[in-house]
């Protein structure tokens, strides 16, 4: 049966119309966990000696057990972000002669072979063969080092468990950042010092290999509640439906105002407002806001001027990115109605266009305040505005003539991640480096005014030659019309 | 009205449509027939360049609809639920597609007034989205909102399928008036011959991508469908 549910997702994986696409991706990424690989590995054999070298009165071992809590609290938030459930499509499953429980442990037990748990192995074994031969007894180390991947396991099933909790709430991230920050705060003023007693839990796994026990037994629960909430979900009525709410129209009369993309600005925004995946952008977007706070209350960071820029583009930008780069794919479930209608592919994109540069621009005046933090980050904030408005919102528009990925918002099956996970923030490569990479050139050769400058400019440039510009993305998507059509009428 | 010359449609080397020449004139009902995988929904996408011909080309008023855009302020099509926008409530999916045809909301709205009989209380007013009508109830908005904006030429691709009795008989109303009255060319689609039949001055049987019989009908042409697809037809 394994080996059924296997071939079926190498089907689709080589069959569905974005494979060239996530081909290039996936090679990408090969190369994203080779360098991972590559720096847990420095890490697992680095470690034991640079604590020597640093606490020469304490055991590294010791040292790396009270360490663990923020290990353990730091995989957990990161794995939130980029590790998804694995997905199959279970529909067509559940009619089969397939018992659920077998689909449930196939999803569950797949996850186990995720990169996220193999990564920590490459500094696990390394250091523990350090261990062994720094002359530590070889049965107590093997004991430890099961226990740890026995807690790589239990944060594995712990994040699916989050995950389903927050996949139904609009702010999807804030449970994580409440449970993880929580936890971080209570042991921070010493409330509950998590890490002495997680310490003190790995050092007596350590001296008596029994305690195993423990953490064998907290994976075996949270197996076990994952497994009882994925079941649950396997059935029409409860998880695999969308709960039908009674809907409050609103008449969007003042983006009259902008004359005849009015229509098509109306419906992006009831896209927006009333689709799950379109509704979280938005609340990135307070996220993003509030992220130059991270950097500029340490004085640290405030003594470094480039990044500023980097700050500035993604506070203001934050917006732009999450839903510009899938423009057009939010329409995919329609795209062929709109390309029969009497519309011009020019006010559709325009649209998508003001409304990104609105936000650039919303995004700005919210964020004066950072003036607090000195002149420089306001007026560096404020290029990065216009850069963002001018430049960014022609790439990411001109990026999304290559997206043949689609999206379907009408969200029927539970385990709909579509177009989430990792994947989701390489767009921030052009986006973010390049003005950040053009102001340090500039900013190391003259100076901070000049580069500020010259950001400016070359947002004003965009910013002028735009109807230019978007005639000639217009015409990019008028050329992949078809293959648009077709790549968004298939399924995966 | 629609004129196709030499068009053909392959895929992998596989011709799937090959029509040498059609025309339907302004103002006929229009039926295209045939089993699963004759070429009607790739022929209708073709008239609404979805897809690319392999050669040949479709005019509507001799508008070539691979070559220009000019051909969409008179015609409209519902093909399947990919032409609805589920997160819209009928209404405002009906406003959208008629701001899109230079129709104000009063022209909408009476236009969908005459179809309180057709929607059975079901479609407006019921604070619900698209995505969340059944599959029937999604049909008939679409259906609907194709008949806005007074196109003159209207394709539906099974337009009867998934529809209850009541509502196909008053479809069947509705389409024969559009193209006795209004002089409004319709295209349809169907597996349906006795609806067909009913409702089509002219049907074109497919085969394999080929038309196979060119049909006006008259009280026999239903016999004579139904002897054509079960094989027992007497030459």
């Amino acid at each position: 049966m394994i080996k059924r549910f296997l071939s079926l997702e190498w089907k689709s994986f080589f069959r569905s119309a974005s494979f060239g696409k996530s081909l290039g991706i996936k090679i990408f990424m090969g190369f994203l966990s080779l360098y991972l690989i590559a720096m847990f590995l420095i890490l697992g054999i680095g470690l034991f000696p640079a604590l020597q070298e640093f606490f020469p009165e304490s055991d590294p071992l010791l040292i790396v057990n009270s360490f663990l809590f923020y290990w353990i609290l730091g995989d957990l938030v990161i794995r939130f972000f980029f590790q998804k459930l694995p997905v199959m499509s279970v529909m067509p499953l559940l009619v089969l002669p397939i018992k659920r429980s077998k689909i449930v442990n196939y999803v569950l037990g797949k996850s186990v072979f995720s990169f996220f748990n193999a990564l920590p192995l490459f500094a696990i074994i390394p250091f523990g063969v350090t261990l062994i031969v720094k002359d530590y007894p070889v049965s107590q180390v093997i004991g430890w080092m099961a226990a740890l991947i026995v807690v790589v396991l239990i944060i594995n099933f712990l994040n699916f468990i989050v995950e389903s909790f927050s996949a139904e709430k609009e702010l999807s991230f804030l449970p994580i950042l409440v449970l993880a920050g929580g936890l971080y705060g209570l042991n921070h003023f010493n409330v509950v010092s998590f890490s002495e007693i997680i310490g003190n839990g790995f050092n007596a796994i350590y001296n008596q290999s029994v305690f195993i026990v423990v953490p064998i037994l907290i994976l075996l629960a949270c197996y076990v509640l994952n497994f009882k909430l994925l079941k649950q979900k396997l059935f029409l009525d409860s998880g695999l439906k969308t709960k039908i709410k009674e809907v409050n129209t609103s008449n969007l009369d003042w983006t009259k105002n902008f004359g005849d993309i009015a229509p098509f600005l109306q419906l992006d925004l009831k896209l927006i407002w009333r689709n799950k995946r379109t509704k979280s952008t938005v609340w990135m977007v307070v996220f993003g806001l509030l992220y130059g706070l991270v950097f500029y209350v340490n004085p640290q960071f405030i003594s470094m001027t480039p990044s500023y820029i980097f700050v500035g583009v993604f506070s203001t930008g934050i917006f732009l990115m999450n839903f510009g780069q899938f423009v057009p794919a939010w329409d995919s479930s329609y795209y062929g109605l709109l390309m029969t209608q009497n519309l011009k592919y020019e006010q559709y994109l325009k649209s998508k266009f003001t409304l990104m540069a609105l936000s650039v621009l919303i995004l700005f005046v919210l964020g004066i305040p950072y003036v607090y933090f000195g002149w420089k980050v306001l007026f560096a904030h404020f290029a990065a505005a216009i850069y963002n408005m001018g430049v960014n919102t022609h790439v990411i528009l001109l990026g999304g003539s290559f997206n043949r990925k689609k999206i379907n918002l009408n969200e029927k099956a539970v385990f709909n991640y579509q177009g989430t996970g990792a994947v989701q923030w390489l767009i921030g490569i052009p986006i973010l480096l390049l003005p950040m990479g053009i102001f340090a050139v500039v900013y190391f050769l003259t100076g901070f005014e000049i580069a500020c400058l010259v950001l400016i400019i070359l947002g004003i440039v965009g910013i002028v030659f735009h109807q230019k510009i978007m005639k000639l993305i217009t015409k990019k998507y008028t050329d992949s019309k078809y293959k648009m059509i077709d790549a968004f009428n298939q399924d995966n | 009205m629609i004129s196709t010359s030499n068009l053909s449609k392959k895929y992998n080397g596989n011709q799937v449509l090959s029509i040498d020449a059609l025309d339907i004139p302004k103002g006929q009902s229009f039926g295209l027939v045939g089993n699963n995988g004759a070429g009607k929904t790739t022929y209708f996408s073709l008239l609404l360049d979805l897809i690319q011909p392999t050669t040949g080309y479709i005019k509507i008023n001799d508008v070539q609809v691979d070559k220009s855009e000019d051909w969409k302020p008179f015609t409209a099509a519902f093909i399947d639920e990919t032409f609805l926008i589920g997160y819209l409530t009928p209404e405002e999916y009906f406003y959208f597609i008629g701001e899109l045809r230079g129709q104000n909301k009063a022209d909408v709205d009476a236009l969908v007034a005459q179809f309180q009989d057709f929607f059975h209380g079901e479609i407006l007013g019921q604070k619900k989205y698209l995505r969340d009508l059944s599959k029937g109830n999604q049909k008939k908005a679409g259906i609907v909102a194709a008949l806005i904006g007074n196109p003159e030429v209207i394709i539906l691709d099974e337009p009867f399928a998934n529809l209850d009795p009541t509502t196909q008989i008053r479809l069947k109303t509705i389409i024969k008036e559009l193209a006795e009255k209004q002089g409004v060319t319709v295209l349809v689609s169907s597996h349906d011959l006795l609806h067909v039949t009913d409702v089509c001055e002219r049907i074109v049987v497919l085969e394999k991508g080929e038309i196979v019989k060119d049909l006006e009908t008259n009280a026999a042409t239903l016999k004579e469908l139904e002897a054509h697809f079960s094989g027992s037809e007497v030459l």
